[in-house]
């Protein structure tokens, strides 16, 4: 394997974002709710780091709130990347094994699911929820958004399935699950990674919409609720620009990182992205298969909203890649 | 000596109505034990086919299969279980064949789990190993990208050979390796005829290769089995014109038919 420059940019940007959420809240030192002045104070009205962006509507430090906020963000992305990676794996990976009547029934569902607007769904679940902690927020933007990891995970294993070593596995006796966990699986973890770190970005993006609408965390700072507050109490009017462009630097940083890091992966995956290089076909010795009915998502209803765009594109190189075996 | 398989108007469709692909005909022909039958035929004339529905890798959709007087033409995963210990094959493409991620020693482990007695399951996967020319110390840890396209072929007869199959089928497999590696594999097969009695059936586009090591040869086009009979009479007297064609392909054939053919 070999990184090209812009996976080591995008992996610095995304360890940066990450020392930001999980050291930062440690060194700034003062809590998010806590006064510190009044209305929009200038930065550096005060001295030491809390003072560097300034205060918000209710004289908070924005710098505390900033680090806090990236910190939430996070850990939402995280939790509910894991929860729609991993539904989406499962269902995928049997779906596009097993085919037949499990896949239609799998894919089915899958595109029911996709089929509701999620953030309608997300938005009625938030607003019933009795309280809005950041588990139950991830977790349903997690249920929401697991169709996408499927059907990229579907495409990819329904072109494993037709590999030579499959049989070779049946033959030798392995069952259903065996197969599925060493034979499928190892092949399509590339993908998988790639995915996970698209619906992290993804979540990251819609727990800020949700928080911006007013329905985010609870008793808890979010980026979202910063650019809510920064809204509702007039920071753009008066000018107070130090309440606004943080947190969407911040968020446009964290989403910014991430696509890069997939779509450098993706390049490493798949050596004829590789920028400025001639494109060449792989012959299947590389791990290509052959991919006789893999369908192309890009034609479906909502395909280019959300990571859905990036995957389908993904998928569809990763189509081309595959050379051919008879 | 009897018949090990005995294929009836097996049949395989691909699709339905307007898309259906008709891949094997009704194909009807046996097996003797402890011989060597070719099926031949140019590429997309169901030989591939043909081979999965004996191996029971794909259900037909017509006709019966007889493996050893039992009827094997729909198995349960049990007995896909116990057939694969009489009936295995090797394929045409020694990479894909292989999961990458798996060395060696986990490939043959795997099928060493089909053997209950545990020492046992060890002797035969050194003794498979042996039949192909390998030490087990040589090769057991390497993975299949230090392989050479050969010895991936060996490897995989070898996790064949394990299961000390009644029945080996190898599709194409020379297909992809160098002449001189060629010979070599059609010498394993044919010493194995020779010495443990297995039935082989190979599954070849190369009718040359067929006279080489074949007492009995199938011809497929376009998923009818239009003639079989004996190497001899078929190379030496074609019924079908479809046989004469493919043997004018080989210019050289002729000549040189006099060692080859038993
Ligand atoms: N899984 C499949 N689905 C649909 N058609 C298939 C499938 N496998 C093979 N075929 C078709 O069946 C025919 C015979 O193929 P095959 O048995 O692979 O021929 P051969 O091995 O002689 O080259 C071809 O037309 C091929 O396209
Ligand atoms: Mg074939």
């Amino acid at each position: 394997m070999r990184f090209s420059g812009r996976f080591y940019f995008g992996a610095t940007l995304v360890i940066l974002v990450l020392l930001v959420g999980f050291i930062g809240p440690f060194i700034v030192g003062v809590d998010p709710n806590a006064s510190i002045g009044g209305l929009y104070d200038k930065p550096g009205t005060g001295p030491g780091m809390q003072w560097w962006l300034g205060t918000d509507n209710e004289g908070q430090s924005v710098m505390s709130n900033l680090v806090y906020g990236t910190r939430t963000s996070l850990l939402v992305g995280l939790i509910a990347g894991i929860i729609a990676s991993s539904i989406g794996l499962v269902i995928g990976l049997i779906a596009g094994y097993a085919g037949g009547m499990l896949e239609e029934i799998l894919m089915g569902l899958t595109n029911i699911v996709l089929a509701i607007p999620s953030i309608v769904i997300v938005i009625l679940l938030s607003v019933s929820l009795p309280r809005r902690d950041i588990f139950t927020l991830a977790l349903v933007i997690g249920i929401t958004a697991w169709p996408w990891t499927a059907r990229a995970v579907r495409a990819q294993a329904t072109s494993v399935r037709t590999r030579e070593h499959i049989e070779v596995a049946k033959m030798s006796g392995a069952k259903f699950w065996s197969i599925l966990a060493w034979d499928v699986l190892p092949y399509l973890l590339s993908y998988v990674v790639m995915a996970f770190v698209l619906q992290v970005a993804s979540a990251i993006l819609t727990e800020s919409s949700l928080s911006m609408l007013g329905l985010g965390p609870s008793n808890i700072v979010s980026i979202g609720m910063m650019l809510n507050w920064a809204l509702a109490w007039g920071s753009i009017r008066v000018g107070a620009w130090w309440a606004f462009i943080p947190p969407t630097v911040m968020l446009t940083l964290i989403a910014f990182s991430l696509y890069l890091v997939q779509s450098s992966l993706d390049e490493v995956f798949n050596p004829r992205l590789r920028r400025g290089k001639k494109r060449k076909l792989v012959p299947a010795a590389s791990g290509g298969a052959a991919t006789a009915e893999i369908d192309e998502p890009e034609g479906e209803p909502g395909a280019s909203v959300g990571p859905a765009a990036l995957m389908s594109a993904t998928v569809a190189e990763g189509k081309d890649s595959g050379g051919t075996t008879q | 000596m009897a018949a090990l398989l005995k294929a009836n108007n097996i049949q395989k469709t691909f699709g339905h109505g307007k898309n259906a692909v008709h891949a094997v005909k009704g194909a009807t022909f046996e097996l003797e034990e402890g011989t060597i039958t070719a099926v031949v035929g140019e590429s997309g004339s169901g030989k591939s086919t043909l081979a999965r529905l004996v191996l029971g890798l794909l259900p037909s959709t017509g006709g019966t299969l007889e493996f050893d007087g039992r009827d094997v033409t729909k198995l349960s995963f049990m007995e896909s279980q116990r057939y694969w210990r009489d009936v295995q094959a090797v394929f045409q493409d020694p990479f894909s064949a292989f999961n990458q991620f798996f060395t060696v020693q986990r490939l043959l482990g795997r099928s060493m789990k089909l053997i209950e007695d545990k020492k046992e399951a060890t002797e035969r996967m050194h003794e498979a190993l042996g039949h192909v020319g390998f030490e087990a110390s040589d090769v057991l840890k390497k993975h299949p990208h230090e392989l050479s396209g050969g010895q991936r072929q060996r490897i995989m007869i070898a996790r064949a050979l394990m299961m000390r199959p009644k029945l080996l089928l190898a599709d194409e497999a020379t297909s992809m390796l160098d002449a001189s590696l060629r010979v070599n594999v059609l010498n394993v097969l044919r010493d194995l005829r020779d010495n443990l009695g297995t039935t082989v059936m190979i599954i070849t586009h190369d009718i040359g290769q067929a006279c080489y090591v074949a007492e009995q040869m199938l011809v497929m086009e376009k998923g009818d089995m239009v003639e079989q009979g004996s190497s001899k009479e078929v190379v030496f007297n074609p019924q079908h014109t479809y046989t004469k064609q493919l043997l004018a392909d080989v210019p050289k054939l002729h000549g040189e038919l006099g060692e080859m053919v038993h």
